[in-house]
C-alpha cells in the first residue's frame, strides 16, 4: 500500500511499517523549548534523574516571547535558561535573534526529520518535510533526556492545490479560509498534507504560513513535498545537501481529499475570538481599526513587509503600526533592501525580532475595546494582553492596507 | 474507583488562553500562584466557586491554541478531578496525560452547571446524580493509562529509566 508523507518520515524513523491510530516510540532530530514553556522544561528535566542531554547539540533554547525581558522574573526565566544551557550544553539563541519557528527553518529543518518543539506553531517546519509538531514541557524535557517522544500515528487530510493566488492574495488567505473550510478542530488528531500543481506557485514564506496555521485547525502538523522550492530555499541557507527528494506515495491513502483552486481564494480575515470565524475582507465593511501589527512566525517574513512597503511607500497611516521582522536575519535582509525606511517613514514603530506583543506580554498590548488587525495566528480572547481587546487576523497585504486608510480594508482597493 | 463533585459548564474552543491567560506569563515560574488565575478569562468566579474534587466540564476542542503545559497543572493544581468534554485538542490531551490530570471524551450535552456527577474510571461510565442519567467513555488505551498511573510521564521515567524499560 502507498505511503503518505507522515507513514513516510514515521516509517523511515524507526525501519518499521508504522499503523495509522497506533503509539510508537520515535526518535527525534532536534528538540526545542522557548523562555515561556522552557523553564518549566528545564524543571522538569532536572527531576527525571537524568545527568546528561540525548544530544546537547540538536537541544535548542529560544529567548522569544518575552524578550528583551520586560519585567525581572523573565529577566530570571532568561538566565535560568541561559546556566542550563552553560552547564549541558544546549545551544541558546539569544534576545533579538528572532521566533524560534523561524530560526528552526533557517537553521535547522531539513526533509525527512522529526522536530519537536515545546511551542504549538512547532509545526512551521512541516513546510520543510519535517515531522515537526508541538508538545509540553515535560514531554519536551524527556525527549531532552532520551532523544525520544511516544506519538500516535495520525492520519492524513489531503489537500489539493490548483492554479495560483492572485495578485495581492496572500498564503494567509489561503489557510485561514482552509480553517474556515475545516473549523477549529476539523483537522484535530490528523495531519494536513498539501499537494498539487499550485504548490510550485508558493514559495518557502507562502509554505511556512500555511504550515504554521496547520495548528489552528488542530493539526499535529502540516507537511509540504520536498520539492525544487524547498532545495533551492536549502541551499540558500546553506545546508543544500541536507535535501532529499520527499514525496508521498501517488497510491497513499488519505482520510479525505480537498481541492482547492487558488485562484478562487479572496483576502479573508478571522473575526474575535476564534480563528475559524472567517469572512472575506470585503463582507467586513466600516470597521474602524485602532492598532495594525505585521510581524510573527506567522507573517513576520521579508516577503510580507515587501508587500506591506509597495502598499505604503510614501504614504502614512491612519492607525498604529507595529512592525516586528520575524528573525535577525529577515530585520538585515530588509535593511539591505531598504524596507524599514519606508515603513518608518509611513509611520510604523519597528520592534525587535521576536513574537512581539501576539502573546499579549509587551510592546502592543491592546487597551479595553480596542481594535487590533494583525498578521498573526491567533485571535482568542485575552490573547494580546486584554480580554477587553478585539482581534482580527488577516494576511499582511490586507494589514498594510488596513494601517492606510484606518478602517478593515481590502488591499485590492488601494 | 469512583470520583464525586461538581460540575463547572464550559462551551467549544476554551483555549489555553483562557484557562491561564499569557498575561500571567511572569508567574509561570510559581504554579501554585498561577493556579489562582485558572480560567479566568473564561469564568472570573470560577475559582471562588469551584471546590477539591470538582469537574470541568466543556464541549469540543477543550484545550485549544498553545502548547504551554502551565494549562492542564494549574487545572490540577486548583483542584479539579478531571476534565470532561466531546473532544480535546491534542496538545492539551497529551500535556493532561503526561502530568497525570485525568482526561474523559465523553457526550457532554446535558451536563449543567452545578450538577453533582460521579466518574468511574475503571468502568468507562459517568453518572449525572442530579438529572439520573449515565454516559459512557471509551477508555484510554493501556500505554497512557500507565503513564496515568504512574502519576505522568515523569515519574514513569523516573520509575524505568526510559520508555521500554
Amino acid at each position: 500500500m502507498g505511503k503518505t508523507l507522515t507513514e513516510k518520515i514515521l516509517s523511515q524513523k524507526i525501519q518499521e511499517e508504522v499503523e495509522i491510530g497506533r503509539i510508537y516510540i520515535f526518535p527525534v532530530d532536534w528538540v526545542f523549548a522557548q523562555d515561556g514553556t522552557g523553564p518549566l522544561a528545564i524543571k522538569v528535566f532536572e527531576e527525571l534523574g537524568i545527568s546528561l542531554l540525548s544530544s546537547p547539540s540538536r537541544t535548542l533554547f529560544f529567548l522569544d516571547h518575552a524578550s528583551p525581558p520586560p519585567r525581572s522574573e523573565l529577566a530570571n526565566s532568561h538566565h535560568l535558561i541561559r546556566k542550563f544551557g552553560e552547564k549541558f550544553g544546549a545551544k541558546i539563541y539569544e534576545e533579538g535573534e528572532g521566533i524560534c519557528h523561524q530560526l528552526m527553518v533557517e537553521n535547522h529543518a531539513s526533509p525527512g526529520e522529526i522536530i519537536v518543539g515545546a511551542d504549538s506553531h512547532t509545526c512551521t517546519s512541516g513546510a520543510l518535510t519535517a515531522f515537526a509538531t508541538g508538545m509540553g514541557s515535560t514531554d519536551i524535557a524527556v525527549a531532552m533526556a532520551l532523544g525520544k517522544v511516544w506519538m500516535k500515528v495520525p492520519p492524513s487530510i489531503k489537500i489539493i492545490l490548483k492554479n495560483s493566488l492572485n495578485n495581492r492574495v496572500m498564503a494567509k488567505d489561503l489557510i485561514l479560509h482552509i480553517i474556515g473550510a475545516l473549523g477549529a478542530n476539523g483537522a484535530t488528531y490528523r495531519v494536513l498534507e498539501f499537494a498539487g500543481e499550485g504548490l510550485k506557485a508558493l514559495n518557502m514564506d507562502d509554505r511556512f504560513t500555511i504550515a504554521n496555521m496547520c495548528v489552528e485547525a488542530g493539526a499535529k502538523t502540516g507537511l509540504f513535498p520536498a520539492d525544487e522550492v524547498t532545495k533551492e530555499f536549502l541551499e540558500k541557507m546553506g545546508r543544500g545537501e541536507k535535501y532529499i527528494y520527499l514525496f508521498p506515495d501517488e497510491n497513499a491513502v488519505y482520510e479525505r481529499e480537498i481541492i482547492m483552486d487558488l485562484s478562487e481564494i479572496e483576502p479573508m480575515v478571522a473575526l474575535p475570538h476564534s480563528v475559524d470565524n472567517v469572512r472575506k475582507v470585503k463582507e467586513v465593511k466600516g470597521l474602524k481599526v485602532d492598532q495594525v501589527f505585521i510581524g510573527t512566525c506567522t507573517g513576520g517574513r521579508l516577503s510580507d513587509f515587501k508587500i506591506a512597503c509597495e502598499i505604503l511607500k510614501g504614504k502614512k497611516v491612519k492607525s498604529r503600526l507595529i512592525i516586528g521582522p520575524a528573525s535577525r536575519r529577515v530585520f538585515l535582509e530588509g535593511m539591505k533592501e531598504g524596507v524599514w525606511e519606508i515603513l518608518v517613514e509611513a509611520g510604523g514603530v519597528i520592534i525587535p525580532p521576536g513574537c512581539g506583543p501576539c502573546v499579549g506580554i509587551h510592546q502592543g498590548v491592546l487597551a479595553d475595546g480596542e481594535v487590533c488587525v494583525s498578521s498573526a495566528n491567533r485571535n482568542f480572547r485575552g490573547r494580546m494582553g486584554n480580554p477587553q481587546g478585539l482581534i482580527y487576523l488577516a494576511s499582511p497585504a490586507t494589514c498594510a492596507a488596513t494601517a492606510l486608510t484606518g478602517y478593515l480594508t481590502d488591499p485590492r482597493e488601494v | 474507583m469512583a470520583w464525586r463533585g461538581k460540575v463547572h459548564k464550559f462551551g467549544d474552543n476554551i483555549s489555553t488562553d483562557l484557562i491561564i491567560p499569557g498575561r500571567y506569563f511572569h508567574l509561570r515560574g510559581n504554579l501554585s500562584e498561577l493556579a489562582k488565575h485558572v480560567m479566568e478569562d473564561a469564568d472570573p468566579d470560577f475559582v471562588k466557586k469551584m471546590r477539591k474534587g470538582d469537574f470541568i466540564v466543556a464541549g469540543e476542542n477543550f484545550g485549544c491554541g498553545s502548547s504551554r503545559e502551565h494549562a492542564p497543572w494549574v487545572i490540577k493544581i486548583a483542584g479539579v478531578r478531571a476534565v470532561l468534554a466531546k473532544s480535546f485538542a491534542r496538545i492539551f490531551f497529551r500535556n493532561a496525560i503526561n502530568i497525570g490530570l485525568p482526561l474523559i471524551e465523553c457526550d457532554t450535552e446535558n451536563f449543567k452547571e452545578g450538577d453533582e456527577i460521579e466518574v468511574d474510571i475503571e468502568r468507562g461510565e459517568v453518572r449525572n446524580i442530579t438529572r439520573d442519567f449515565k454516559v459512557a467513555f471509551t477508555q484510554l488505551p493501556p500505554f497512557l493509562r500507565e503513564i496515568l498511573n504512574a502519576g505522568g510521564l515523569k515519574e514513569y521515567i523516573r520509575r524505568k529509566k526510559d520508555f521500554e524499560g
